[in-house]
């Protein structure tokens, strides 16, 4: 799983580095470990992904073995193991939900994108995926698009469609 | 109107920000607490108070506090969960996005009642905007002083920090949560010991829901025994509900323990009744890991008692007839629901979210997700449905943590109160892939107790 694909050679800008410094901070000495999960994020927000390489780097980088930042760049799903579409919507598919129309946004997702979940568009913008519930039900159905995890509520076909449009016309 | 404890400026202008929040009386326990009140007494006032967790549990507060250890010389912290991930739940969401200083202003109080230094606040992945609101929300109580060295000129320190997880479910479970804020995968620890004793870093920790947190703040600003006269019973205080489904108002509401559950969907001031005129069929009524219930069991109990909206009214009648009030994730069904293929969502949500320590909890969530999926797309067999109640017994109580339960429950429950719609998916296969059971007789009058009992 780890290995389908191909990587470059990785290197963390010095923003990067100074922002991982700063997360060290918050806990006590020696257990820096902790900032696995927030450094992760960052990767991921700045290169779509996290790769094989890029989770190395981290483990050298926190003192701690890649084994380490394997075992939970896998568990958690927020954590994307392949390249993505340069938008990734996440729609909710979780019970309430589907009561009120989730399956069928889904549906819409597809067809208007023209890929199946998980996959990417040729163009390399968008991708798709269901996820389990985002403590949105009040508001449902919703999608959320990473790394700003922006929410999407109250979704209809229309709504999806404009989004879709809005996010293709973004530079 | 009903008394709001938490939610009671909610939609001042600008209550986000530290000054608005200041101006409407925000912080006053702070100042109460750290000037005039030792950790001991605060703890007391929270042990008079009643308060129970509100994460799910329900486990007394004031009590979770009194067993932190409390050895010289060893750190102890205050983790707050806010990975709110149960299906139906979405009331943290909503106080840490409108209120944020709230919460801020509960982990200041709790954390100077336990002797903490350090607290941190866990928040799902998911809710970035939310850990960004809360951390501009720390950034200014830190400059005014609530916050970081000498809080208030009292020699007592506090650091508070933001920490984002993964996107996993089971992190809402304590231990699970502590591992996971010590970078590990979130695998819920075997108890004893507890965290209270041993949690992050090997040190005493308490793990308190947002929302328990927060309640914390108007039990010091107007005492234990002023919140516990709100409520009913043992179900002390408000609760925020999070109402979700088809419901003409779904939403975010702040309760009083023991408003009648029918007041709850029906009247205007909460859910509005059902959305587009249709019936009510069903309920989840505290998120998806309990029991579901028909119409008419939501409405009343057993012995034909209205249904409050209480830890003890909710689950008034066991697992036979009742449910429990959990996170308060309110979800309702109308007639035009099916409740086989809710099921079958849930358990692929219980099968997604299984960390797969343990094996009954692994393997079963995912033969109850086959089984159901099967049923749904009509090619079941009428064995199945005692099958899976056979798989849920055998996750039940068989794992280390209560995800097994949270997965068990609501197959069990479903098949209990709607086996009919599920046999009618086994004989009826076709029909049931284009049309839905309906509501049936999921609403009627409950029967009599003594047919009941003569019944059995």
């Amino acid at each position: 799983m780890l290995s389908v694909t191909e990587h470059k050679e990785i290197e963390f800008s010095s923003e990067l580095l100074i922002k991982f410094d700063e997360i060290v901070t918050r806990y006590p000495q020696g257990k820096q470990k902790s900032a696995l999960l927030p450094v992760l994020h960052l990767v991921q927000a700045e290169y779509g992904w996290i790769s094989p390489e890029a989770m190395d780097k981290v483990a050298a980088y926190l003192q701690i073995k890649p084994i380490e930042v394997y075992e939970v760049a896998t568990f958690y799903t927020m954590f994307f193991l392949r390249p993505q579409g340069k938008y990734v919507l996440e729609v909710c598919r979780t019970g309430p939900c589907c009561l009120v129309g989730a399956e069928k946004i889904m549906t819409h997702i597809e067809n208007t994108l023209g890929v199946k979940e998980g996959e990417v568009t040729a163009d390399g913008m968008f991708s798709w995926r269901g996820v389990e519930c985002l403590a949105a039900c009040g508001m449902a159905p919703v999608l959320q698009i990473g790394p700003e995890y922006t929410f999407y509520e109250h979704l209809t076909e229309e709504s999806v469609d404009k989004l879709i449009e809005t996010l293709k016309n973004k530079i | 109107m009903a008394r709001k404890l938490l939610l009671e400026n909610i939609n001042v202008p600008g209550i986000h920000t530290f000054d608005v929040y200041r101006q409407n009386g925000g912080y006053r326990s702070v100042e109460k607490a750290i000037k005039s009140m030792t950790p001991d007494a605060i703890v007391e006032e929270v042990k008079t108070s009643g308060l129970r967790g509100r994460g799910g549990a329900g486990f007394p507060t004031g009590m979770k506090w009194s067993f932190l250890a409390k050895p010289e010389g060893r750190e102890r912290y205050l983790v707050c969960n806010a990975d709110e991930s149960e299906p139906g739940t979405f009331k943290d969401r909503y106080l840490m996005t409108h209120i944020p200083h709230l919460l801020i202003e509960g982990m200041i109080v709790s954390s100077f009642a336990l002797g903490a230094k350090t607290s941190y606040i866990y928040v799902r992945g998911e809710m970035m905007p939310q850990i960004r609101i809360l951390e501009r929300a720390i950034a200014e109580a830190k400059n005014a002083g609530f916050l970081g060295k000498n809080i208030l000129g009292s020699g007592y320190d506090l650091e508070l920090y933001v920490q984002p997880g993964g996107g996993a479910y089971i992190c809402g479970e304590e231990t699970a949560l502590i591992e996971s804020l010590e970078g590990k995968r979130g695998n819920p620890r075997i108890k004893p010991p507890f965290p209270a004793i041993s949690g992050v870093w090997a040190c005493p920790t308490v793990v308190n829901n947002v929302e328990t947190i927060a309640a914390v703040v108007p039990i010091i600003n107007d005492g234990g025994d002023e919140y516990a006269k709100v409520g009913n019973g043992r179900s002390t205080g408000t609760k925020l509900i999070s109402a979700s489904g088809n419901l003409k108002k779904p939403g975010v509401y702040e309760i009083e323990l023991g408003l009648p559950v029918e007041e709850f969907i029906y009247s205007d001031e909460y859910c509005g009744g059902i959305a587009n005129g249709k019936r009510l069929k069903a309920v989840v009524a505290g998120g998806s890991s309990v029991p579901i219930l028909p119409a008419n069991l939501i409405l009343n109990t057993i012995n034909g008692q209205p249904r409050l909206m209480s830890y003890e009214s909710l689950s008034d009648g066991g697992f036979q007839s009742g449910s429990m009030l959990g996170s308060g994730g309110f979800i309702a069904f109308d007639e035009d629901q099916c409740i086989v293929r809710n099921t079958w969502n849930f358990s692929r949500f219980y099968h997604h979210e299984s960390c797969g320590q343990c094996s009954p909890c692994r393997e079963g969530t995912g033969w109850m997700e086959k089984v159901l999926h099967r049923l749904e797309y009509g090619h079941g067999k009428m064995s199945d449905i005692d099958l899976l109640v056979d798989v849920s017994k055998k996750i039940e109580g068989n794992t280390i943590c209560p995800l097994g339960d949270a997965a068990a429950w609501p197959v069990a429950s479903a098949i209990r109160h709607f086996r009919d719609e599920f046999e009618w998916h086994v004989t009826n296969p076709k029909e049931a892939m284009e049309r839905n059971y309906g509501l049936a007789k999921y609403a009627d009058p409950l029967p009599k107790l003594e047919e009941v009992v003569s019944e059995n």
